[in-house]
């Protein structure tokens, strides 16, 4: 390691504690960085595609999820090497800005390092490179443009939606039933989506799951779920035209903020005190019960006492609702949450034509459905499913389904799947490398061939010669001119991804390729790692 | 590959009961198969990462090693397993009930969890059936195992499975018995199915005497599947067949002294409330005197109180008052006083129970007695059931609610009759639902198992081998069935098969007799929601293994070793 001398010859400390630390610098770092990155990539190149395997993970705690979306097996890994975190950080990002595509992206970053390393060994420049990859993201993500088709949906016609959220679907656990899988996330998001904006908040779909049951048995709800019972056993089951006050105070006496304290000295006292106790309770029930509702939510608990003057008062309630589930109540419902009882109004009260406590299996689990609500703009999609893992994969998949229906409605151009935009924009590329002059000029080609990475794994995957079939489908859309061929996985016997209804979004590739890029220009251009070696 | 090993394992958590089954071997743990210098270190220390074959293959070996674990519990003529707990005490359980000992466990391998959660959710959704699920999904990954050595892609048998899943439940749809309508048939299929359930466990001696039990238990629930309002309560002594139902409501409390043993015509107010000092709930009041006589006084005023709340509770014109809370000295003697039966410190779900029985509400106030439904019953005596006094209502108004009280000669025994009867009351409350009814004694197996053949027969392609193989999985239950009960399975089997191909066969294997018999002779009978939940969550679960291709274990979390 460099060592640096003053004027008399005293080295400086430049690095605390030099021998504890591994240095690595030049090509031999930007190697090691490369081989890490692959080696996450590699982890998922086997998951994409409807044929795709899933990952088996175990936390730390003994617990299994079973998965096959990218983002959430990075994410569950317990990566400790700090370039594969980045690519954690990579498929993060994909998922938190488009939802689907995480394992695809990873899987182009892996490529296009691949063909990184190769370049490095002849000797180019790592920005020279990565300048090079630039400039070929852009051109890529300019043809995939020129490629993409308006894709014309509308409130009657979902069945294009549902034909893209089926091809997300297609490469998840849950492909037995896709198609109601898919028909119920389109509805959902187009139940909440304000189309004149054309922005879908996902928020107010509500994914409930709960053990049991198969997956056939999964449901919209035009409404919430609430997994809490009524506080009293005896209280109505079902209420129907149900006006709603929705509380975040409890039914208590209050409880000032500054401190304060209440003396007791003589009996007298003493017994108004315990009247006024009783006064309390008594008024905040009349309170509820005189602005006609006839259920109380209620943030939090409250005693018996009052609990028995709910009941006694016929007026049902449900306490300890979290504040989540209570915000898409209101919304739900139309109501307001009231924060005091002095604040209760008939005008705040929600309103929802059904509400009923529906229990399940053996055990006495029970459930609050809200249904017929004032404002349907709030809906629940409730996935039964035989085991845990199966619920929270069934989770993961509709997430997506979600996301991709949701990316459809903001932009509404597709382009088409089963790597057939990928194949496309390699083909593109490849043809532009040719007018720069320069270094890049590799770089740009090396970028085309990384682009091929996604279709040789779907092929691979689904069983596949990669490389008969890439070369044939790429001779194809040259041949023919038309973007539409890709990877035939499911055996179809077409390769015409617009006969097979395979569609992305054109938001979700282009950001796919975009990050892919960004990520592996920042890898290249770190020439040295400093990390505490091991003890 | 070297399969299970049992081993004491440091004590991380303190489970009921701990059993340790460590299936994760430990040679192919480390990854060594990376090249390069410097990847070595992508996971963390201590994290591990299986591939490809070898993931799949530990998948197989930990699922088959629960399943043979389970598997010689399944049938009439199963044994059962002794699980002792490393808890304080070394605890011990007896029992026959597949989500039970499988709960227990402690497993390592990730893909005998998935088998042991879906038994668990089995347990919570229909009751019974959870060891057949686990065999059964043990049975399809073994299958499997097969075809991927034969070099089948996992994809491949996955969408055979679930060919052959679909058609098999279109089989036993095609066979079931309704007789929804029928009430005296009705009656019969929920005895047969409680005999079925009931044969396999300890309570298989008395049988018929607990499927009555249960039936009558479930009848008086009306359509509702709360298994709450069935009260079970447990006395050690006298023999299982002394185990009786009881119409009315056994609370096991004592009555308070100087307060009447027995009352006709009870009026009953069940309470939830503080029977000592009401505690001022106004935040922040305290008391301060300055003086003794002034404790004296507000002392007085307590009391004062505690004597009103009890005068407004008399005020309701009961005789009788049932509280979830403790009673203190003072109210108590001014119960007596006046003649009530006070029963303190009821739990919790004797409260809800009680109040579901005798039709009175839950109070905590006690100021509008007019409008307080009070609860009825025809008498309140005190009984004895071996050394204990227990208090008997009885002559409730509404019968949905009812006691069980089981005798047994030990606790083991005890705990396992409940099991058991637990099992037996969750599939007739399902079967109450559901009415569709199946043949028991491996019939639904090899009725499911010929169609399924049928179809491979007529599938083109790699996945007919797959559908196959489902068929075989679905006849090693009776095999298993068979083997357990010490008979020449392949003999039995083969016969079964042989007059299954004749139309509208009733052949199932007759484990008593130890050979094929009329199922619908013999009375077995299952309910078809059961079936179809094990079908399923089997399939579903082999599936789920199948499509893993690797398996990434993080580091455990540290913990300090207290032991």
């Amino acid at each position: 390691m460099a060592l640096a001398f003053d004027e008399y010859g005293r080295p400086f400390i430049i690095l605390k504690e030099q021998e504890q630390k591994t240095r690595l610098s030049g090509l031999e770092a930007q190697k090691a960085n490369i081989s890490a990155g692959r080696a996450v990539s590699r982890i998922l190149r086997t998951s994409l595609g409807p044929k795709g395997m899933d990952k088996m993970l175990q936390s730390p705690d003994g617990d299994v999820t079973i998965t096959n979306d990218g983002a959430t097996i990075l994410e569950q890994m317990d990566v400790d090497n700090q370039i594969a975190k980045l690519m954690v950080e990579l498929s993060r990002s994909q998922d938190y800005e488009i939802g689907d595509g995480t394992t695809g992206v990873v899987v182009m970053a892996g490529a296009l390092l691949e063909q990184a390393e190769r370049l490095l060994e002849r000797g180019i420049h790592p920005i020279r490179i990565a300048e090079g990859y630039e400039m070929a993201s852009r051109i890529a993500v300019e043809h995939l443009e020129r490629i993409a088709q308006k894709f014309d949906f509308g409130p009657t016609n979902i069945e294009p939606l549902v034909q893209t959220c089926m091809t997300t679907l297609s490469s998840k656990i849950v492909n037995r039933c896709k198609r109601a899988l898919a028909e119920i996330s389109v509805k959902a998001v187009l139940s909440v989506a304000d189309l004149e904006r054309k922005d879908v908040n996902l928020d107010l779909i509500k994914v409930e799951g709960k053990v049991g049951g198969k997956l056939e048995d999964t449901e919209l709800i035009y409404g919430i779920t609430v997994d809490k019972d009524m506080s009293h056993p005896q209280m109505p089951k079902q209420i129907e035209d149900a006006k709603i006050a929705i509380l975040t105070c409890p039914f208590e006496p209050p409880k000032p903020k500054t401190k304060h304290k209440v003396d007791i000295d003589t009996v007298e006292k003493f017994q108004t005190l315990r009247q006024q106790e009783q006064k309390y309770f008594d008024d905040m029930v009349q309170k509820c019960k005189d602005v006609g509702a006839t259920l109380v939510i209620c943030q939090w608990g409250f005693d018996d006492e009052a609990n028995h003057l709910l009941m006694h008062q016929n007026l049902p309630a449900v306490r300890w609702v979290g504040g989540v589930e209570l915000e898409l109540i209101a919304i739900a419902t139309g109501g307001r949450i009231v924060p005091r009882f002095q604040e209760l109004t008939p005008e705040k009260l929600g309103r929802a034509g059904l509400v009923r406590e529906k229990s399940f299996g053996t055990t006495k689990d029970k459930m609050l459905y809200i249904e017929h609500c004032a404002n349907s703009r709030a809906v629940t999609i409730f996935i039964r499913g035989g085991n845990k893992m199966m619920i929270e994969e069934t989770k993961r998949s509709i997430h997506d389904a979600l996301c991709v229906a949701r990316n459809l409605i903001r932009n509404n151009f597709i382009v088409y799947g089963g790597g057939a935009a990928e194949i496309s924009c390699s083909i593109a590329v490849e043809a532009a490398a040719d007018k720069y002059p320069g270094v890049e000029q590799y770089a740009i080609r090396a970028f085309a061939d990384a682009l091929d990475a996604v279709p040789v794994a779907l092929a691979e995957n689904s069983g596949l010669q990669p490389i008969e079939t890439l070369s044939a489908v790429k001779s194809q859309q040259i041949k023919e001119n038309n973007p539409h061929f890709g990877i035939d996985c499911n055996d179809v016997g077409t390769n015409d991804m617009c006969e097979q209804n395979v569609f992305e979004t054109l938001i979700g590739k282009q950001q796919q390729i975009l990050l892919a890029t960004q990520v592996v220009k920042m890898i290249l251009k770190i020439d040295d790692v400093i990390s505490p070696s091991d003890y | 590959l070297s399969g299970i090993r049992i081993s004491d394992f440091p004590k991380h958590r303190a489970y009921d009961q701990v059993f340790f089954l460590c299936t994760k071997t430990q040679s192919y743990s480390r990854p060594s198969y990376f090249p390069w210098r410097c990847i070595e270190k992508i996971l963390k220390d201590d994290a591990s990462e299986e591939k490809g074959e070898r993931a799949r293959m530990a998948s197989f070996v930990g699922a088959i090693a629960i399943t043979d674990l389970v598997k010689t519990t399944l049938g009439p003529k199963g044994m059962d397993k002794i699980l002792q707990s490393t808890g304080r005490g070394h605890e011990v359980t007896v029992t026959n009930d597949g989500a039970t000992i499988l709960k227990s466990l402690h497993i390592d391998n990730p893909a005998a969890k998935v088998l042991i959660d879906i038994s668990k959710v089995q347990d919570d959704e229909v009751g019974d059936g959870t060891t057949s699920v686990v065999v059964l999904a043990g049975e399809l990954l073994r299958e499997a195992e097969k075809l991927v050595a034969a070099k089948i892609h996992p994809m491949t048998i996955i969408s055979g499975y679930r060919m052959a899943a679909e058609c098999a439940r279109n089989a036993l749809l095609q066979r079931v018995v309704d007789n929804k309508e029928n009430a005296e048939k009705f009656k019969s299929d929920l005895m047969k199915i409680a005999m079925t359930t009931l044969s396999s466990k300890i309570l298989s001696q008395d049988k018929e005497h607990f499927a009555q039990l249960a039936v009558d238990a479930v009848m008086r629930l009306k359509g509702s599947t709360n298994l709450e309002a069935i009260q079970i309560i447990k006395k050690p002594g006298g023999s299982l067949k002394d185990s009786f139902l009881d119409e009315g409501f056994i609370l096991d409390k004592k009555i308070g002294l100087g307060q009447p043993k027995r009352i006709e015509n009870a009026k009953i107010l069940v309470a939830n409330t503080a029977m000592d000092t009401d505690k001022v709930k106004i935040y922040g009041a305290r008391v301060r005197v300055d003086s003794m006589s002034k404790v004296a006084e507000i002392e007085g005023a307590e009391k004062e109180k505690m004597r009103e709340k009890v005068k407004k509770i008399l005020g309701h014109g009961i005789n009788c008052f049932v509280n979830r809370q403790l009673i203190y000295n003072f109210p108590e003697e001014l119960f007596a006083d006046a003649g009530i039966l006070a029963i303190e410190h009821a739990d919790f779900d004797g409260i809800e129970r009680l109040a579901l029985v005798t039709g009175g509400e839950i109070a905590s106030t006690f100021d509008n007695p007019e409008s307080v439904k009070l609860g009825h019953c025809k008498l309140i005596e005190e009984i004895m059931i071996g050394e204990d006094k227990l208090i008997h209502f009885s002559g409730v108004e509404m019968g949905q609610a009812c006691t069980i009280v089981l005798r047994g000669a030990s606790h083991h025994v005890l705990d396992e009759a409940e099991r058991s009867l637990h099992d037996a009351l969750c599939v007739l409350s399902q079967t109450v639902n559901d009415t569709r009814v199946l043949l028991g004694g491996g019939w639904p197996e090899m009725v499911m198992a010929k169609e399924v053949d049928e179809l491979a027969r007529k599938t083109p392609g790699k996945k007919s081998h797959a559908i196959e193989a489902f068929s075989r999985a679905l006849v090693a239950i009776p095999t298993i069935i068979a083997d357990n009960a010490g008979l020449d399975s392949a003999d039995l089997v083969a016969k079964l098969r042989a007059e299954h191909h004749k139309e509208g066969c009733n052949a199932g294997i007759d484990v008593i007799s130890g050979s094929v018999g009329d199922m619908a002779e013999l009375g077995i009978s299952e309910a078809f929601k059961v079936k179809q939940a094990v079908l399923l969550s089997a399939t579903e679960a082999a599936e789920m293994i199948l499509r893993v291709d690797e398996i990434i274990t993080c580091a455990p979390r540290k913990r300090e070793d207290r032991m």
